[in-house]
Protein backbone atom coordinates (compact mmCIF):
# COMPACT_ATOMS: atom_id res chain seq x y z
CA UNK A 1 0.00 0.00 0.00
CA UNK A 2 3.06 2.19 -0.05
CA UNK A 3 3.50 4.44 -3.39
CA UNK A 4 2.03 3.12 -6.32
CA UNK A 5 2.60 -0.68 -7.52
CA UNK A 6 3.78 0.03 -11.42
CA UNK A 7 3.85 -3.27 -12.76
CA UNK A 8 0.36 -4.26 -11.91
CA UNK A 9 -0.86 -0.67 -13.14
CA UNK A 10 0.38 -0.84 -16.43
CA UNK A 11 -0.94 -4.69 -16.68
CA UNK A 12 -4.18 -3.02 -15.52
CA UNK A 13 -4.31 0.37 -17.53
CA UNK A 14 -3.22 -2.11 -21.11
CA UNK A 15 -6.22 -4.54 -20.51
CA UNK A 16 -8.43 -1.75 -19.48
CA UNK A 17 -7.63 -0.32 -22.52
CA UNK A 18 -8.10 -3.11 -24.73
CA UNK A 19 -11.90 -3.24 -23.22
CA UNK A 20 -12.59 0.24 -23.66
CA UNK A 21 -11.71 0.13 -27.24
CA UNK A 22 -13.51 -2.25 -27.66
CA UNK A 23 -16.34 -0.50 -26.13
CA UNK A 24 -16.49 2.02 -28.73
CA UNK A 25 -16.15 -0.37 -31.58
CA UNK A 26 -19.32 -2.15 -30.14
CA UNK A 27 -21.46 1.09 -31.56
CA UNK A 28 -20.44 -0.31 -34.74
CA UNK A 29 -21.27 -3.82 -34.44
CA UNK A 30 -24.04 -5.33 -35.53
CA UNK A 31 -24.62 -1.85 -36.69
CA UNK A 32 -28.17 -0.21 -36.29
CA UNK A 33 -29.68 3.00 -35.41
CA UNK A 34 -28.44 3.63 -32.25
CA UNK A 35 -31.05 6.78 -31.47
CA UNK A 36 -33.25 3.82 -31.03
CA UNK A 37 -34.26 3.09 -27.31
CA UNK A 38 -35.05 -0.41 -28.43
CA UNK A 39 -31.09 -0.86 -30.35
CA UNK A 40 -29.45 0.82 -27.70
CA UNK A 41 -31.00 -0.51 -24.36
CA UNK A 42 -32.09 -4.18 -25.83
CA UNK A 43 -29.76 -4.96 -28.69
CA UNK A 44 -32.40 -5.12 -31.04
CA UNK A 45 -34.07 -8.37 -28.76
CA UNK A 46 -31.85 -11.02 -30.91
CA UNK A 47 -29.04 -12.14 -28.74
CA UNK A 48 -28.99 -15.93 -28.77
CA UNK A 49 -27.90 -18.43 -26.35
CA UNK A 50 -23.92 -17.76 -26.32
CA UNK A 51 -24.35 -14.09 -26.06
CA UNK A 52 -26.97 -14.74 -23.62
CA UNK A 53 -24.97 -16.38 -21.39
CA UNK A 54 -22.35 -14.39 -21.02
CA UNK A 55 -24.74 -11.09 -20.83
CA UNK A 56 -26.60 -12.84 -17.80
CA UNK A 57 -23.32 -14.55 -16.23
CA UNK A 58 -22.10 -11.17 -16.28
CA UNK A 59 -25.23 -10.12 -13.67
CA UNK A 60 -23.54 -12.95 -11.36
CA UNK A 61 -19.78 -12.24 -11.92
CA UNK A 62 -19.36 -9.18 -10.57
CA UNK A 63 -17.79 -7.42 -7.82
CA UNK A 64 -20.28 -9.00 -5.74
CA UNK A 65 -18.88 -12.04 -6.49
CA UNK A 66 -14.97 -11.09 -6.32
CA UNK A 67 -14.94 -8.59 -3.20
CA UNK A 68 -18.34 -8.65 -1.34
CA UNK A 69 -19.19 -12.12 -0.71
CA UNK A 70 -15.27 -13.34 -0.10
CA UNK A 71 -14.95 -10.07 2.46
CA UNK A 72 -18.31 -11.11 4.01
CA UNK A 73 -17.01 -15.10 4.38
CA UNK A 74 -13.49 -13.53 5.43
CA UNK A 75 -14.84 -11.09 8.33
CA UNK A 76 -18.27 -13.30 9.46
CA UNK A 77 -17.63 -17.25 8.23
CA UNK A 78 -20.35 -19.52 7.11
CA UNK A 79 -23.19 -17.18 6.93
CA UNK A 80 -21.52 -15.26 3.95
CA UNK A 81 -22.03 -18.24 1.75
CA UNK A 82 -25.33 -17.85 1.60
CA UNK A 83 -24.52 -16.73 -1.93
CA UNK A 84 -24.67 -20.45 -3.23
CA UNK A 85 -27.98 -21.66 -2.26
CA UNK A 86 -29.19 -18.49 -3.72
CA UNK A 87 -27.22 -18.66 -7.17
CA UNK A 88 -28.41 -22.57 -6.77
CA UNK A 89 -32.22 -21.50 -6.68
CA UNK A 90 -32.49 -18.68 -8.73
CA UNK A 91 -32.10 -20.65 -12.04
CA UNK A 92 -35.02 -23.44 -11.78
CA UNK A 93 -36.99 -20.08 -10.45
CA UNK A 94 -35.61 -18.55 -13.64
CA UNK A 95 -36.36 -21.52 -15.27
CA UNK A 96 -40.05 -21.71 -14.84
CA UNK A 97 -41.16 -17.91 -14.55
CA UNK A 98 -39.23 -16.24 -17.35
CA UNK A 99 -40.37 -17.75 -20.59
CA UNK A 100 -43.80 -16.75 -19.58
CA UNK A 101 -42.64 -13.03 -19.26
CA UNK A 102 -40.62 -13.59 -22.35
CA UNK A 103 -43.82 -14.95 -24.19
CA UNK A 104 -45.94 -11.85 -22.99
CA UNK A 105 -43.71 -9.22 -23.88
CA UNK A 106 -42.35 -10.10 -26.88
CA UNK A 107 -46.47 -10.28 -27.69
CA UNK A 108 -46.86 -6.73 -27.04
CA UNK A 109 -43.33 -5.21 -27.28
CA UNK A 110 -42.77 -4.85 -23.47
CA UNK A 111 -39.35 -3.70 -22.81
CA UNK A 112 -39.74 -3.48 -19.25
CA UNK A 113 -41.39 -5.23 -15.83
CA UNK A 114 -43.64 -1.70 -15.65
CA UNK A 115 -44.75 -2.08 -19.18
CA UNK A 116 -46.14 -5.34 -17.77
CA UNK A 117 -47.99 -4.19 -15.19
CA UNK A 118 -48.72 -1.61 -16.87
CA UNK A 119 -50.28 -3.86 -19.58
CA UNK A 120 -51.95 -6.48 -17.23
CA UNK A 121 -53.32 -4.60 -14.67
CA UNK A 122 -54.40 -1.18 -16.54
CA UNK A 123 -52.93 0.76 -13.65
CA UNK A 124 -50.53 4.35 -14.29
CA UNK A 125 -49.53 4.31 -10.89
CA UNK A 126 -48.89 0.70 -10.06
CA UNK A 127 -46.25 0.75 -13.50
CA UNK A 128 -45.13 4.03 -11.99
CA UNK A 129 -44.40 2.09 -8.60
CA UNK A 130 -42.72 -0.91 -10.42
CA UNK A 131 -40.44 1.21 -12.24
CA UNK A 132 -39.38 3.78 -9.53
CA UNK A 133 -38.81 0.71 -7.46
CA UNK A 134 -36.60 -0.94 -10.22
CA UNK A 135 -34.32 2.31 -10.44
CA UNK A 136 -34.25 3.09 -6.79
CA UNK A 137 -33.06 -0.77 -6.20
CA UNK A 138 -30.44 -0.57 -8.43
CA UNK A 139 -28.68 2.30 -7.27
CA UNK A 140 -27.40 1.01 -4.31
CA UNK A 141 -26.59 -2.28 -6.54
CA UNK A 142 -24.32 -0.23 -9.06
CA UNK A 143 -23.04 1.21 -5.85
CA UNK A 144 -21.04 -1.85 -5.09
CA UNK A 145 -20.00 -2.28 -8.20
CA UNK A 146 -17.98 0.98 -7.57
CA UNK A 147 -17.05 0.03 -4.34
CA UNK A 148 -15.13 -3.14 -6.19
CA UNK A 149 -13.20 -0.79 -8.97
CA UNK A 150 -12.15 1.91 -6.00
CA UNK A 151 -10.89 -0.82 -4.12
CA UNK A 152 -8.24 -2.90 -6.48
CA UNK A 153 -7.69 1.32 -7.50
CA UNK A 154 -6.50 1.93 -4.40
CA UNK A 155 -4.95 -1.56 -3.51
CA UNK A 156 -2.55 -0.32 -6.28
CA UNK A 157 -1.76 2.77 -4.79
CA UNK A 158 -3.60 4.95 -6.43
CA UNK A 159 -4.89 6.99 -3.26
CA UNK A 160 -4.26 9.99 -1.57
CA UNK A 161 -4.97 12.29 1.88
CA UNK A 162 -7.76 14.49 1.80
CA UNK A 163 -9.77 15.44 -1.24
CA UNK A 164 -7.18 12.71 -3.17
CA UNK A 165 -8.47 9.84 -1.70
CA UNK A 166 -11.52 9.91 -3.53
CA UNK A 167 -9.52 9.84 -6.44
CA UNK A 168 -10.34 6.06 -6.78
CA UNK A 169 -13.93 6.35 -6.42
CA UNK A 170 -14.08 8.75 -9.26
CA UNK A 171 -12.28 7.57 -11.59
CA UNK A 172 -14.62 4.58 -11.37
CA UNK A 173 -17.23 6.53 -11.71
CA UNK A 174 -15.79 8.87 -14.97
CA UNK A 175 -14.45 5.24 -16.59
CA UNK A 176 -18.25 3.48 -15.82
CA UNK A 177 -20.58 6.78 -17.48
CA UNK A 178 -17.98 7.42 -20.41
CA UNK A 179 -18.55 4.16 -21.81
CA UNK A 180 -21.84 3.41 -21.79
CA UNK A 181 -23.04 6.91 -23.02
CA UNK A 182 -22.01 5.76 -26.37
CA UNK A 183 -22.90 2.55 -27.35
CA UNK A 184 -25.90 1.13 -25.18
CA UNK A 185 -26.13 -2.57 -24.70
CA UNK A 186 -23.53 -3.75 -26.97
CA UNK A 187 -20.73 -2.40 -25.43
CA UNK A 188 -21.23 -4.59 -22.24
CA UNK A 189 -22.62 -7.63 -24.53
CA UNK A 190 -19.20 -7.62 -26.40
CA UNK A 191 -17.04 -6.78 -23.43
CA UNK A 192 -18.85 -9.84 -21.57
CA UNK A 193 -16.82 -11.86 -23.91
CA UNK A 194 -13.50 -10.73 -23.09
CA UNK A 195 -13.78 -10.24 -19.54
CA UNK A 196 -15.24 -13.15 -19.15
CA UNK A 197 -11.97 -14.62 -20.89
CA UNK A 198 -10.09 -12.72 -18.43
CA UNK A 199 -12.35 -13.60 -15.51
CA UNK A 200 -11.99 -17.68 -16.30
CA UNK A 201 -8.25 -17.14 -16.25
CA UNK A 202 -8.34 -15.01 -12.74
CA UNK A 203 -10.57 -17.21 -11.22
CA UNK A 204 -8.69 -20.41 -12.05
CA UNK A 205 -5.26 -19.05 -10.89
CA UNK A 206 -7.30 -17.67 -7.74
CA UNK A 207 -8.96 -21.65 -7.03
CA UNK A 208 -5.77 -23.59 -8.02
CA UNK A 209 -2.70 -22.08 -7.41
CA UNK A 210 -3.38 -19.96 -3.70
CA UNK A 211 -4.77 -23.29 -2.30
CA UNK A 212 -1.88 -25.18 -3.21
CA UNK A 213 0.84 -22.48 -1.65
CA UNK A 214 -1.84 -22.57 1.27
CA UNK A 215 -1.20 -26.75 1.76
CA UNK A 216 -4.74 -27.69 -0.09
CA UNK A 217 -8.28 -27.18 1.14
CA UNK A 218 -8.11 -28.77 3.79
CA UNK A 219 -5.67 -26.77 5.28
CA UNK A 220 -7.43 -23.85 4.26
CA UNK A 221 -10.54 -25.02 6.48
CA UNK A 222 -8.08 -26.06 9.23
CA UNK A 223 -7.09 -22.68 9.65
CA UNK A 224 -10.46 -21.27 10.11
CA UNK A 225 -11.62 -21.47 13.71
CA UNK A 226 -14.63 -23.84 13.78
CA UNK A 227 -17.12 -21.94 14.94
CA UNK A 228 -16.84 -19.48 11.40
CA UNK A 229 -17.54 -22.90 9.44
CA UNK A 230 -20.72 -23.29 10.68
CA UNK A 231 -23.90 -21.57 10.92
CA UNK A 232 -24.86 -20.48 15.23
CA UNK A 233 -26.84 -23.38 15.63
CA UNK A 234 -30.60 -22.29 17.12
CA UNK A 235 -30.85 -22.12 20.90
CA UNK A 236 -34.17 -22.01 22.60
CA UNK A 237 -35.63 -18.67 22.12
CA UNK A 238 -33.77 -17.94 19.02
CA UNK A 239 -33.55 -19.88 15.12
CA UNK A 240 -29.66 -18.86 15.53
CA UNK A 241 -28.01 -17.85 11.86
CA UNK A 242 -30.33 -20.58 10.20
CA UNK A 243 -33.22 -18.76 9.51
CA UNK A 244 -31.11 -15.42 8.59
CA UNK A 245 -28.95 -17.97 5.92
CA UNK A 246 -31.92 -19.50 4.74
CA UNK A 247 -34.01 -16.44 4.13
CA UNK A 248 -30.97 -14.17 2.79
CA UNK A 249 -30.35 -16.65 0.18
CA UNK A 250 -34.33 -17.49 -0.70
CA UNK A 251 -34.70 -13.39 -1.05
CA UNK A 252 -32.19 -12.82 -2.52
CA UNK A 253 -32.95 -15.60 -5.53
CA UNK A 254 -36.73 -13.94 -5.74
CA UNK A 255 -35.32 -10.31 -6.26
CA UNK A 256 -32.59 -11.27 -8.85
CA UNK A 257 -34.45 -11.17 -11.78
CA UNK A 258 -36.81 -8.08 -10.85
CA UNK A 259 -34.12 -5.84 -11.01
CA UNK A 260 -34.25 -4.03 -14.02
CA UNK A 261 -30.62 -5.39 -15.49
CA UNK A 262 -31.71 -8.97 -15.33
CA UNK A 263 -34.70 -8.53 -17.19
CA UNK A 264 -33.18 -6.87 -19.60
CA UNK A 265 -30.98 -9.63 -20.08
CA UNK A 266 -33.82 -11.68 -20.01
CA UNK A 267 -35.87 -9.53 -22.60
CA UNK A 268 -32.90 -9.21 -25.13
CA UNK A 269 -32.59 -12.82 -25.48
CA UNK A 270 -34.18 -14.25 -28.75
CA UNK A 271 -36.47 -16.50 -26.92
CA UNK A 272 -38.07 -18.94 -24.44
CA UNK A 273 -36.07 -22.01 -25.38
CA UNK A 274 -32.45 -19.31 -25.27
CA UNK A 275 -33.69 -18.76 -21.46
CA UNK A 276 -34.42 -22.22 -20.66
CA UNK A 277 -31.20 -23.38 -22.32
CA UNK A 278 -29.53 -21.07 -20.44
CA UNK A 279 -30.31 -21.67 -16.98
CA UNK A 280 -29.78 -25.56 -17.21
CA UNK A 281 -26.33 -24.06 -18.25
CA UNK A 282 -25.76 -20.95 -15.95
CA UNK A 283 -24.99 -23.45 -12.75
CA UNK A 284 -21.47 -23.52 -14.06
CA UNK A 285 -20.99 -19.79 -12.26
CA UNK A 286 -22.61 -21.04 -9.19
CA UNK A 287 -20.19 -23.44 -8.85
CA UNK A 288 -17.45 -20.99 -9.46
CA UNK A 289 -19.35 -18.72 -7.01
CA UNK A 290 -19.04 -20.78 -4.17
CA UNK A 291 -15.50 -21.55 -4.80
CA UNK A 292 -14.74 -17.56 -5.01
CA UNK A 293 -16.43 -17.50 -1.72
CA UNK A 294 -13.97 -19.49 -0.11
CA UNK A 295 -11.28 -16.94 -1.04
CA UNK A 296 -12.53 -15.02 2.56
CA UNK A 297 -11.48 -18.16 4.05
CA UNK A 298 -7.73 -18.44 2.09
CA UNK A 299 -6.98 -14.90 3.26
CA UNK A 300 -7.91 -16.00 6.72
CA UNK A 301 -5.36 -18.86 6.33
CA UNK A 302 -3.21 -16.37 4.73
CA UNK A 303 -3.60 -14.17 7.83
CA UNK A 304 -3.17 -11.07 5.20
CA UNK A 305 -4.84 -8.47 7.81
CA UNK A 306 -1.54 -9.20 10.08
CA UNK A 307 0.53 -7.83 6.73
CA UNK A 308 1.27 -4.73 8.03
CA UNK A 309 1.73 -3.61 4.26
CA UNK A 310 -1.73 -4.04 4.19
CA UNK A 311 -2.64 -2.22 7.52
CA UNK A 312 -3.65 0.71 5.71
CA UNK A 313 -5.72 -0.94 2.95
CA UNK A 314 -7.96 -2.83 5.93
CA UNK A 315 -8.30 0.63 7.39
CA UNK A 316 -9.36 2.12 4.57
CA UNK A 317 -11.63 -0.67 3.11
CA UNK A 318 -12.02 -2.43 5.86
CA UNK A 319 -12.98 -6.62 4.83
CA UNK A 320 -13.73 -5.24 1.90
CA UNK A 321 -9.68 -5.17 1.08
CA UNK A 322 -9.48 -8.91 1.66
CA UNK A 323 -9.61 -10.30 -1.75
CA UNK A 324 -7.30 -7.73 -3.09
CA UNK A 325 -4.73 -8.08 0.06
CA UNK A 326 -4.98 -12.05 -0.76
CA UNK A 327 -4.14 -11.28 -4.68
CA UNK A 328 -1.22 -8.86 -3.52
CA UNK A 329 0.33 -11.35 -1.25
CA UNK A 330 0.11 -14.34 -3.48
CA UNK A 331 0.61 -13.08 -6.91
CA UNK A 332 3.83 -12.00 -8.71
CA UNK A 333 2.87 -8.25 -9.69
CA UNK A 334 2.00 -8.44 -13.53
CA UNK A 335 -0.40 -10.85 -12.46
CA UNK A 336 -2.03 -8.72 -10.19
CA UNK A 337 -2.77 -6.36 -12.47
CA UNK A 338 -4.19 -8.42 -14.48
CA UNK A 339 -6.63 -10.06 -11.61
CA UNK A 340 -7.28 -6.73 -10.60
CA UNK A 341 -8.68 -5.72 -14.41
CA UNK A 342 -10.77 -8.90 -14.07
CA UNK A 343 -12.18 -7.80 -11.12
CA UNK A 344 -12.69 -3.69 -12.22
CA UNK A 345 -13.72 -5.25 -15.87
CA UNK A 346 -16.43 -7.26 -14.25
CA UNK A 347 -17.99 -4.56 -12.06
CA UNK A 348 -17.54 -2.58 -15.01
CA UNK A 349 -20.21 -4.28 -17.08
CA UNK A 350 -22.87 -5.10 -15.05
CA UNK A 351 -22.42 -1.57 -13.89
CA UNK A 352 -23.00 -0.77 -17.45
CA UNK A 353 -25.65 -2.90 -18.29
CA UNK A 354 -27.93 -1.74 -14.44
CA UNK A 355 -27.76 2.02 -15.36
CA UNK A 356 -29.20 0.96 -19.33
CA UNK A 357 -31.72 -0.74 -17.46
CA UNK A 358 -32.66 1.47 -15.12
CA UNK A 359 -32.48 4.26 -17.82
CA UNK A 360 -34.98 2.28 -20.07
CA UNK A 361 -37.09 1.82 -17.45
CA UNK A 362 -37.14 6.03 -16.58
CA UNK A 363 -37.57 7.00 -20.26
CA UNK A 364 -39.92 4.14 -20.88
CA UNK A 365 -42.38 4.42 -17.80
CA UNK A 366 -41.92 7.76 -16.53
CA UNK A 367 -40.65 9.74 -19.22
CA UNK A 368 -42.80 8.70 -21.54
CA UNK A 369 -45.64 8.49 -19.87
CA UNK A 370 -45.81 11.16 -17.81
CA UNK A 371 -43.71 13.91 -18.75
CA UNK A 372 -43.10 13.86 -22.79
CA UNK A 373 -45.58 11.49 -24.67
CA UNK A 374 -44.78 12.23 -27.48
CA UNK A 375 -41.19 12.28 -27.46
CA UNK A 376 -39.96 9.45 -30.16
CA UNK A 377 -36.32 8.21 -31.64
CA UNK A 378 -33.72 10.59 -30.90
CA UNK A 379 -35.51 12.61 -27.97
CA UNK A 380 -36.20 9.09 -26.59
CA UNK A 381 -32.73 7.84 -26.85
CA UNK A 382 -31.04 10.81 -25.38
CA UNK A 383 -33.88 10.57 -22.20
CA UNK A 384 -32.00 7.42 -21.46
CA UNK A 385 -28.68 8.45 -21.79
CA UNK A 386 -29.10 11.16 -19.57
CA UNK A 387 -30.89 9.11 -16.90
CA UNK A 388 -28.52 6.45 -16.76
CA UNK A 389 -25.98 9.05 -16.09
CA UNK A 390 -28.32 10.30 -13.47
CA UNK A 391 -28.67 6.38 -12.28
CA UNK A 392 -24.71 6.28 -11.63
CA UNK A 393 -24.88 9.57 -9.21
CA UNK A 394 -27.48 8.18 -7.09
CA UNK A 395 -25.04 4.93 -6.58
CA UNK A 396 -22.48 7.74 -6.02
CA UNK A 397 -24.52 9.26 -3.46
CA UNK A 398 -25.10 5.68 -1.64
CA UNK A 399 -21.72 5.45 -1.45
CA UNK A 400 -20.61 8.86 0.03
CA UNK A 401 -24.01 8.88 2.62
CA UNK A 402 -23.63 4.74 3.86
CA UNK A 403 -20.13 4.04 4.54
CA UNK A 404 -20.69 0.17 4.47
CA UNK A 405 -17.91 -2.33 6.18
CA UNK A 406 -19.42 -4.82 3.98
CA UNK A 407 -20.11 -3.99 0.70
CA UNK A 408 -22.95 -6.87 0.29
CA UNK A 409 -25.11 -4.54 2.49
CA UNK A 410 -25.81 -2.41 -0.55
CA UNK A 411 -26.67 -5.16 -2.79
CA UNK A 412 -28.84 -6.74 -0.29
CA UNK A 413 -30.49 -3.39 0.51
CA UNK A 414 -31.33 -3.11 -3.40
CA UNK A 415 -32.78 -6.54 -2.66
CA UNK A 416 -35.48 -5.33 0.14
CA UNK A 417 -36.98 -2.71 -2.46
CA UNK A 418 -37.27 -4.53 -6.00
CA UNK A 419 -38.50 -7.70 -3.75
CA UNK A 420 -41.64 -5.22 -3.20
CA UNK A 421 -42.22 -5.98 -6.63
CA UNK A 422 -42.86 -9.35 -6.73
CA UNK A 423 -46.34 -9.44 -6.09
CA UNK A 424 -46.80 -7.18 -9.25
CA UNK A 425 -44.84 -8.46 -11.90
CA UNK A 426 -44.00 -12.34 -10.70
CA UNK A 427 -47.49 -13.44 -9.18
CA UNK A 428 -49.16 -10.95 -12.26
CA UNK A 429 -47.46 -13.66 -14.64
CA UNK A 430 -49.92 -15.86 -13.31
CA UNK A 431 -53.15 -14.53 -11.89
CA UNK A 432 -54.78 -11.39 -11.91
CA UNK A 433 -56.76 -12.39 -8.86
CA UNK A 434 -54.97 -9.85 -6.99
CA UNK A 435 -56.52 -6.26 -7.57
CA UNK A 436 -54.68 -3.23 -8.84
CA UNK A 437 -54.72 -1.04 -5.82
CA UNK A 438 -55.12 -3.73 -3.49
CA UNK A 439 -51.30 -4.77 -4.93
CA UNK A 440 -50.68 -0.91 -4.66
CA UNK A 441 -51.42 -0.69 -1.17
CA UNK A 442 -49.00 -3.91 -0.72
CA UNK A 443 -46.40 -2.52 -2.14
CA UNK A 444 -46.59 0.63 -0.07
CA UNK A 445 -46.62 -1.27 3.03
CA UNK A 446 -43.63 -3.33 1.78
CA UNK A 447 -41.46 -0.44 0.96
CA UNK A 448 -42.28 1.68 4.06
CA UNK A 449 -41.73 -1.71 6.49
CA UNK A 450 -38.73 -2.58 4.50
CA UNK A 451 -37.45 1.05 4.84
CA UNK A 452 -38.50 1.17 8.62
CA UNK A 453 -36.15 -1.75 9.56
CA UNK A 454 -33.39 -0.83 7.16
CA UNK A 455 -33.60 2.23 8.87
CA UNK A 456 -33.80 0.64 12.35
CA UNK A 457 -30.20 -1.05 11.03
CA UNK A 458 -28.96 1.94 10.52
CA UNK A 459 -28.73 0.94 6.80
CA UNK A 460 -25.62 -1.50 7.64
CA UNK A 461 -27.29 -4.69 7.66
CA UNK A 462 -30.20 -6.04 6.73
CA UNK A 463 -30.76 -9.18 9.19
CA UNK A 464 -33.75 -8.27 11.29
CA UNK A 465 -34.36 -10.57 14.26
CA UNK A 466 -38.12 -10.62 14.14
CA UNK A 467 -39.68 -12.09 17.24
CA UNK A 468 -43.13 -14.06 17.09
CA UNK A 469 -44.25 -15.46 20.53
CA UNK A 470 -40.86 -15.11 22.42
CA UNK A 471 -39.26 -17.01 19.82
CA UNK A 472 -36.76 -14.65 17.72
CA UNK A 473 -36.31 -15.23 14.22
CA UNK A 474 -33.68 -13.63 12.47
CA UNK A 475 -34.31 -13.11 8.69
CA UNK A 476 -33.66 -10.93 5.81
CA UNK A 477 -35.77 -8.11 5.63
CA UNK A 478 -36.50 -8.16 2.09
CA UNK A 479 -38.96 -11.70 3.12
CA UNK A 480 -40.70 -9.73 5.54
CA UNK A 481 -41.51 -6.69 4.21
CA UNK A 482 -42.74 -9.13 1.33
CA UNK A 483 -44.46 -10.98 3.62
CA UNK A 484 -46.26 -7.90 4.80
CA UNK A 485 -46.74 -6.57 1.13
CA UNK A 486 -48.35 -9.86 0.21
CA UNK A 487 -50.77 -10.10 3.13
CA UNK A 488 -52.15 -6.53 2.64
CA UNK A 489 -52.51 -7.32 -1.23
CA UNK A 490 -54.41 -10.41 -0.55
CA UNK A 491 -56.54 -8.29 2.02
CA UNK A 492 -57.21 -4.88 -0.18
CA UNK A 493 -57.42 -6.96 -3.55
CA UNK A 494 -60.37 -9.16 -1.33
CA UNK A 495 -62.21 -5.94 0.23
CA UNK A 496 -62.52 -3.97 -3.14
CA UNK A 497 -63.47 -6.82 -5.11
CA UNK A 498 -66.20 -7.95 -2.58
CA UNK A 499 -67.23 -4.00 -2.80
CA UNK A 500 -67.23 -4.37 -6.64
CA UNK A 501 -64.46 -1.62 -7.10
CA UNK A 502 -63.29 -1.56 -11.19
CA UNK A 503 -60.11 -3.66 -12.17
CA UNK A 504 -59.03 -2.25 -15.43
CA UNK A 505 -59.15 -3.89 -18.74
CA UNK A 506 -56.39 -6.64 -18.73
CA UNK A 507 -54.29 -6.18 -22.02
CA UNK A 508 -52.98 -9.25 -22.25
CA UNK A 509 -54.49 -12.69 -23.02
CA UNK A 510 -54.42 -16.40 -21.58
CA UNK A 511 -52.19 -17.68 -24.55
CA UNK A 512 -49.86 -14.63 -24.63
CA UNK A 513 -47.83 -16.14 -21.97
CA UNK A 514 -47.60 -19.52 -23.85
CA UNK A 515 -44.49 -20.12 -26.61
CA UNK B 1 -50.43 -31.99 -21.56
CA UNK B 2 -50.77 -32.68 -17.73
CA UNK B 3 -48.14 -34.80 -17.59
CA UNK B 4 -45.79 -31.73 -19.56
CA UNK B 5 -47.76 -30.06 -16.75
CA UNK B 6 -45.59 -31.52 -13.84
CA UNK B 7 -42.05 -32.10 -14.54
CA UNK B 8 -41.72 -28.65 -13.41
CA UNK B 9 -42.65 -29.76 -9.92
CA UNK B 10 -38.83 -31.80 -10.04
CA UNK B 11 -37.63 -27.92 -9.51
CA UNK B 12 -39.08 -27.64 -6.01
CA UNK B 13 -36.30 -30.60 -4.96
CA UNK B 14 -33.52 -27.58 -4.95
CA UNK B 15 -35.09 -25.22 -2.92
CA UNK B 16 -35.80 -27.92 -0.33
CA UNK B 17 -32.41 -29.02 -0.35
CA UNK B 18 -30.35 -25.51 -0.21
CA UNK B 19 -33.16 -24.04 2.21
CA UNK B 20 -33.38 -26.14 4.59
CA UNK B 21 -30.69 -25.63 6.70
CA UNK B 22 -30.52 -28.43 9.59
CA UNK B 23 -29.73 -30.84 6.33
CA UNK B 24 -26.34 -29.70 6.40
CA UNK B 25 -25.53 -27.12 9.20
CA UNK B 26 -22.42 -29.15 10.98
CA UNK B 27 -18.49 -30.15 10.25
CA UNK B 28 -18.80 -33.74 10.07
CA UNK B 29 -18.26 -35.77 7.74
CA UNK B 30 -15.55 -33.72 6.08
CA UNK B 31 -14.41 -35.46 2.75
CA UNK B 32 -10.73 -34.45 2.18
CA UNK B 33 -10.37 -32.25 5.09
CA UNK B 34 -13.59 -30.24 3.88
CA UNK B 35 -16.41 -29.73 5.93
CA UNK B 36 -20.21 -30.74 5.23
CA UNK B 37 -21.13 -27.70 5.00
CA UNK B 38 -19.20 -26.25 1.72
CA UNK B 39 -19.49 -30.29 -0.12
CA UNK B 40 -23.08 -30.89 0.66
CA UNK B 41 -23.81 -27.55 -1.00
CA UNK B 42 -21.47 -28.09 -3.61
CA UNK B 43 -23.38 -31.25 -4.08
CA UNK B 44 -26.70 -29.49 -5.03
CA UNK B 45 -25.07 -27.49 -7.55
CA UNK B 46 -24.57 -30.46 -10.21
CA UNK B 47 -28.05 -31.88 -8.78
CA UNK B 48 -29.62 -28.37 -9.44
CA UNK B 49 -28.22 -28.32 -12.70
CA UNK B 50 -28.93 -32.25 -13.79
CA UNK B 51 -32.92 -31.74 -12.44
CA UNK B 52 -32.90 -28.19 -14.88
CA UNK B 53 -31.75 -29.82 -17.69
CA UNK B 54 -34.31 -33.07 -17.51
CA UNK B 55 -37.19 -30.43 -17.46
CA UNK B 56 -35.85 -29.30 -20.20
CA UNK B 57 -35.38 -32.12 -22.16
CA UNK B 58 -38.63 -33.55 -21.10
CA UNK B 59 -40.76 -30.35 -21.77
CA UNK B 60 -39.03 -29.32 -24.92
CA UNK B 61 -41.36 -28.50 -28.05
CA UNK B 62 -44.15 -28.97 -25.28
CA UNK B 63 -46.48 -26.03 -25.61
CA UNK B 64 -46.78 -24.96 -21.98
Amino acid sequence: MNGINTTALAVFAALFVLVTVLGFFAARWRRADLHQLHEWGLGGRRFGTVVTWFLLGGDLYTAYTFVAVPALVFGQGAIGFFAMPYTIISYPFVFVVMPRLWNVSRRHGYITAADFVRGRFDSAALALAVAATGILATMPYIALQLVGIQVVLGAMGIQGRGWMAELPLVGAFVILAAYTYQSGLRAPALIAVVKDAIIYVTVAAAVMIIPSKLGGYAAIFAAVPPAKLILTPPNPGTLGQSSAYATLALGSALALFLYPHSLTGVLSSSGPGVIRRNSAMLPAYSFLLGLIALLGYMAIADKVDQVPAFADGFQQYGPNFSVPALFLHMFPPWFVGFAFAAIAIGALVPAAIMSIAAANLFTRNIYKEFIRPTCAGKEESTAAKMASLAVKFGALVFIVLVPQKYAIQLQLLGGVWILQTFPAVIVGLYTRRLHRWGLLAGWLTGMTLGTWMARELAFKATVYPLVVGGLVIPGYTALWALMANLAVAVVVSAALSGVGVANGQDATRAEDYRG
Amino acid sequence: MRRVWRWPLLLIVPFVGTLWVPFYNSLEPRIGGIPYFYWYQFLWVGISATLTAIVYFATRGADR
